[in-house]
């Protein structure tokens, strides 16, 4: 498809041409046209190497970890911890301690919902979350409000989609126990300048959660300069395999947190009468874990740094610069969310058409969008409106892709009009 | 897979004016619809005459799809007996969801225009909505109501 390649200058300069022969599934026709995938912050798609790091698994060096003194269950150990010292390094964490593998971003904000706040947190005490916030980081702190009657407040955002900074330091407060932010707003696309909200937090000694899902795979993430407690995200969405995902947490924080789940390998030893944990980050893991899944990000991460997060951050910008632009002047058509930074994500309505109705028929024009509430029905709430559609790019995405975007999108005013 | 079996003339022309759109007031029985994914989101009202509805309508928002299918049920509902409205859903139904349905055409009248939703397996639960909430609205009113 040599029609999709686009020549990029300066030092963002990508061969995206090359980048497109590493996923394969980026190569068929849907409904007898080539394949537009713009559902990137649903989930991403898989580079060659990172299908083939967990087929290579499979088929050589597969068997439990932690457990055999025989060469399979070493291989497969040292694959294992190997990739949480990649995640480590990728994320600029202290120590692979504080890497604890979880199923998503979800799992690892439920786990610090039950771990860290759940044992200590009273009633009347305050979580502080913002009204852009993804489900997996609003419904585990109202289980939590259920079970030890915390507090649950939302700092509101602006007609842009920015998360409103004065009334969290109006927020915060001597109550306040926990921050919880995205990072960056999977139904907008608006980045969170979390490190001013840090800031603040950090001089009324309140520990902060980042969400990180939507974004770890579009810009670099270094937790020891964001300075945050907890930082959670998950595999899917940075070109890794589903089901996996990661938290990583303050070794202090950590090591103060009960176990959240009983089984095996989080223990040191059992009796009936008393159990002694495993140490960090084994205490956290119980259960055989998802071994292929940590090798296919740590896979997915080598990928990525091959390419870099700087130089994929600045190409996706272009293509957000030029997907609005291009977008905007689609009639009828309305932005949701126009936040000074953004990721590269454009959430949008077309006036008189439901968001659903064009993603059916986007799809049978090749095109892949999300269309819905984005698990962010507060958001859709705050904007009035029940849905947006969302076209979500990645790196591996071009300039005529998002043409023929806006092509589909002026064929569904047609088709409706 | 064609666009054009999805959206016919007689549903975009119902999507774009819908028929019976707005409030009965006042209402015999009424229930609310809602798809919470896609954010459809319908009212449906009716009045009675025994076991026949004598008039109906609704209101709402949502696709194409669920707006066409309520106003085309609302055309095809009023006058006829709450078993003959169960009936007639039955073979929407099959109608939405069956390749192989066998259902007579001239029975669906303009509802036949919805057969094209069974390619787009994710929109059948958007043209069903309007039935399931009529039926609802209905049952309801089948269960004695007290206001002492």
């Amino acid at each position: 498809m040599n029609a999709a390649v686009t020549a990029t200058r300066g030092a963002t300069a990508l061969d995206i041409a090359a980048i497109r022969r590493d996923f394969p599934i980026l190569h068929q026709s849907v409904n007898g046209k080539p394949l537009v995938y713009l559902d990137n912050a649903a989930s991403s798609q898989r580079p060659k190497s990172v299908i083939e790091a967990v087929s290579r698994y499979y088929e050589h060096d597969h068997a439990n970890v932690h457990r055999g003194v025989h060469t399979l269950s070493q291989r497969a150990t040292d694959a294992y911890e190997g990739a949480r010292e990649t995640i480590r390094r990728f994320i600029n964490a202290r120590d692979t301690k504080e890497i604890v593998f979880t199923r998503g971003t979800t799992e690892a904000v439920n786990l610090v919902a039950q771990s860290f706040a759940r044992p200590g947190f009273q009633p009347g005490d305050e979580i502080l979350i913002s009204a852009l916030e993804h489900h997996a980081n609003i419904v585990p702190w109202q289980l939590l409000r259920e079970q030890v009657g915390a507090v649950l407040k939302v700092i509101p955002i602006s007609e842009q989609g920015e998360v409103d900074f004065v009334e969290f330091e109006k927020l915060i407060g001597p109550r306040t126990r926990l921050l919880a932010l995205a990072h960056v707003s999977n139904a907008l696309g608006t980045i969170v300048p979390v490190e001013k909200f840090i800031k603040v937090a950090k001089q009324h000694g309140v520990p902060v959660l980042l969400d990180g899902a939507q974004a770890i795979p579009h810009t670099p993430v270094d937790v020891q300069a964001l300075g945050c407690d907890f930082y959670c995200f998950s595999s899917h969405k940075m070109l890794g395999p589903t089901g996996m995902g990661v938290l990583y947490g303050r070794k202090e924080l950590l090591e103060a947190m009960p176990p959240w789940q009983g089984g095996g390998d989080m223990i040191l030893s059992v009796s009936f009468e008393k159990t002694t944990f495993n140490q960090l980050p084994w205490k956290f893991e119980a259960g055989t874990p998802h071994i292929a899944g940590a090798i296919g990000l740590a896979a997915a991460i080598d990928y990525l740094e091959t390419i870099g997060m700087e130089r994929i951050a600045a190409y996706e910008h272009e293509l957000l610069e030029y997907a609005t632009d291009r977008l905007s002047r689609v009639p009828g058509l309305r932005i949701v969310g126009t936040a000074a930074n953004k990721a590269a994500v454009v959430s949008f309505t077309l006036e008189g058409i439901h968001p659903h109705d064009i993603g059916t028929i986007l799809d049978t024009e090749g095109v892949a969008i999300r269309t819905g509430h984005h698990c962010a029905m507060p958001v859709m709430e705050f904007f009035n409106i029940p849905a947006t559609a969302r076209a979500s790019m990645s790196f591996y995405n071009t300039r005529e892709e998002i043409d023929r975007l806006a092509a589909a999108l002026e064929h569904t005013r047609k088709v409706l009009g | 897979m064609d666009l054009k079996d999805l959206y016919r003339d007689v549903i975009v022309d119902h999507n774009r004016h819908p028929r019976n759109f707005g409030k009965l007031e006042p209402a015999d029985v009424h229930a609310d619809g809602h798809n919470p994914l896609c954010g459809d989101r319908l009212t449906m009202y009716a009045n009675l005459e025994g076991e026949h509805i004598k008039d109906v309508k609704f209101e709402g928002s949502g696709c194409a799809i669920s707006v066409a299918s309520a106003s085309l049920l609302t055309e095809a509902v009023k006058g006829k007996s709450k078993s003959e409205v169960k009936e007639l859903f039955d073979d929407v139904h099959a109608l939405l969801t069956q390749h192989d349905a066998a259902v007579d055409p001239a029975r669906l009248g303009k509802l036949a225009a919805l057969s094209g939703v069974r390619e787009f397996p994710a929109r059948v639960k958007c043209a069903s909505l309007c039935w399931h909430t009529l039926n609802a609205a209905l049952d309801r009113a089948a269960e004695p109501v007290s206001t002492e």
